[in-house]
């Protein structure tokens, strides 16, 4: 069996060109960056940045958007640093609460068909008011064994790089191939065909949401196990960067296209452009505007690949 | 009965100006009467400027399903840093100014129509990344930046006349035009008929794309203008001071009782949505909640809001 059906390679050849042209003149500049040392550097922060990559994924699979997800970060973050190590059972609760709050908006969603939008514009309010309750200044501190598993050595492959090969594995098994994945998805290829077949738009819906708040948990909690301390906005970027990077990674808006493979490269593209600019030595106000350019870069090239492939 | 609620449910916006008539009686009890007479006319200037922003993603949302600007924030950032550098404090430089934000706005609109055309991909995209790359440019523009606005801006925003903030007239004129221009004009037609089925109105010789153009334009530059207005109020520009503007514009279109799919506007709405907002935080601040706990409660409101106007959906 291949490991990967050719269409599917395919549609990864743009995200991984985006991720080399992106890498390739930090290498150049720096030749250092290629060690493994370096490398564990360049790509530190990039493993929360993949997971919540992965949980917006989830969402726009079934053809919904989360603008919440970056103030959920920052909520479980500050969760992490506060109640976890002091009161580990209330932090789990709170969590276990969050993931259940998160499924019962997703079926809501579907329930009283309501614009996702503007569903999560308003809960961002609620995770970023309570974040705000919890810890009104940045601090508190990470248990220890987040940052162990954070700053484990891996031997010969730097750590981060580890990390991510598994997330994108997991997520491509999971959504891609397995059968509950599939039909996960089918909620948001085909609503109708869903429900004739006897499957709940909602129930699936609710599903999605959830393990989108699953692994905004677990982004967050990679993230405190890098920072060792949390503040009320630490993740707040991740909402339109989590959106941009499964958009780089071959997603689309509708019919539930997604891939996890391709959101993992968006998600590392993004996050070195910070890189990228300082070896460069063009100052950092350049960096979101760097991020929409590459995203505007990656959009039109598609566009004129999909236009030519129409010709054939 | 059944003839109070048919024009009730002809009339979604009125559901706004319920629910804000509430709240002020509401913060009245509370704080009592001279506390919410001034709380009352707060909300004019403010409720203003949220329904300045909230009319251009009204007339966004109208032109269809998917259809809307994220880019508004960061056109806000970028106007007030531009106009602000381009008057320099002095009254002789209002017109430049005034000038500047008009071309930022138009600019901004059409790169973002000219983004969703070419590219063909959903507005939620192509205005995100626009507002990427406004973002570093208002950075880049703003830099260093401490002036004040001028004074005639300065005395225009935090005006008064017969008793009412100046800007509450404003504002008031241009939802009263654009309310005429959509229920009278060939214009307010189309934008309707491209809403609620843009290739019927294709086919019936209307211009659909000039006029989804015409519409992120007038969006963009609604927002130019509430960045000359909030900089001239609060005394200065900053580069985040737009930034509560995304979700209050989608939240006062969609509490207001425009059509999320496209195709039915309402200006009335918009006002009574952004008192509605504005009453919701006073009153929780009156009542004592921190601003944590203003902002869980505000945001479980707007849930509940769109819950309660939600439709059940079916699947033929």
């Amino acid at each position: 069996m291949r490991l990967l059906p050719r269409h599917e390679i395919q549609s990864l050849l743009l995200p991984a060109i985006t991720l080399a042209v992106v890498l390739a003149p930090i290498f150049w500049i720096n030749p250092n960056t290629m060690s493994y040392f370096g490398l564990g550097l360049l790509l530190n922060l990039a493993v929360p940045m993949i997971l919540a990559s992965m949980a917006q994924l989830c969402i726009i699979a079934v053809n919904d958007l989360d603008l919440s997800i970056g103030a959920f970060v920052s909520l479980a973050s500050c969760i992490a640093v506060t109640w976890l190590p002091e009161q580990p059972a209330l932090g789990i609760a709170a969590l276990i609460g969050c993931v259940l709050l998160y499924a019962a908006i997703g079926a809501l969603v579907e329930f009283f068909n309501l614009p996702s939008i503007v569903v999560t514009l308003g809960l961002s309010f609620v995770w970023g008011g309570w974040a705000l309750i919890l810890l009104p200044m940045p601090g508190g501190a990470t248990p220890e064994w987040l940052q162990d598993i954070m700053n484990l050595a891996i031997p010969v492959v730097p750590t981060p790089i580890v990390y991510a090969l598994a997330i994108a594995a997991a997520g491509h098994w999971f959504l891609m191939r397995s059968a509950p994945g599939v039909r996960l998805r089918g909620a948001g290829g085909n609503p109708k065909a869903v429900v004739r077949s006897g499957g709940s738009v909602a129930r699936a819906k609710a599903v999605m949401y959830g393990l989108a708040g699953v692994l905004g948990i677990l982004s967050a909690l990679s993230l405190v196990g890098i920072t060792t301390s949390a503040d009320a906005n630490i993740a707040q970027r991740y909402t339109l960067l989590s959106i941009a990077a499964v958009i780089l990674g071959g997603g689309s808006f509708i019919g539930g296209k997604v891939s996890p493979i391709g959101a993992t490269l968006g998600a590392i593209t993004l996050g070195i452009a910070a890189s990228f600019l300082s070896f460069l030595e063009i100052a950092p106000k350049w960096q979101i505007g760097l991020q929409g350019a590459i995203l505007i870069i990656v959009l039109s090239l598609r566009m004129l690949l999909s236009r030519r492939g129409e010709r054939q | 009965m059944n003839k109070s609620k048919l024009a009730l449910e002809q009339r979604p916006w009125a559901w706004s100006f319920i629910g804000a008539v509430l709240l002020w009686l509401a913060t009245l009890a509370v704080a009592g009467g001279e506390a919410a007479f001034n709380i009352g006319l707060s909300a004019l200037s403010f409720g203003a400027l949220m329904v300045l922003v909230g009319l251009g993603q009204m007339l966004v949302v109208t032109t269809g399903p998917g259809n809307i600007d994220l880019s508004i924030p960061s056109a806000i950032g970028l106007t007030g840093a531009m106009a602000m550098r381009a008057m320099g404090g002095d009254d002789g430089g209002i017109l430049a100014g005034l000038g500047v934000a008009l071309a930022v706005g138009v600019a901004i609109g059409v790169c973002n129509y000219l983004l969703i055309r070419l590219l063909q991909i959903p507005p939620i995209i192509a205005t995100m990344s626009s507002s990427f790359i406004l973002q570093s440019l208002a950075i880049h523009v703003g830099q260093g930046l401490k002036i004040t606005p001028p004074q005639l801006l300065s005395s225009f925003a935090s005006g008064w006349l017969l008793h009412l903030p100046l800007l509450a007239w404003l504002v008031l004129a241009i939802a009263l035009a654009l309310a005429w221009i959509l229920a009278r004009t060939l214009f307010g037609r189309f934008l309707s008929a491209v809403g609620q089925n843009a290739r019927a109105a294709w086919l019936a010789g209307i211009g659909v794309e000039r006029i989804r153009c015409l519409c992120y334009v007038l969006c963009s530059v609604f927002a130019a203008a509430c960045s000359l207005l909030i900089a001239g109020y609060s005394g200065g520009a900053s580069l985040d001071m737009g930034n509560e503007y995304l979700l209050m514009s989608v939240a006062v279109v969609v509490i207001g009782g425009t059509s999320v799919s496209g195709g039915r506007a309402s200006v009335a709405g918009i006002w009574g949505a952004a008192l509605f907002l504005y009453f919701t935080n006073t009153l929780l601040n009156v009542m004592g909640l921190s601003a944590g706990g203003r902002s869980v409660l505000s945001g479980l409101i707007i849930i509940a809001v769109i819950v309660l106007s939600g439709r059940r959906r079916q699947y033929r």
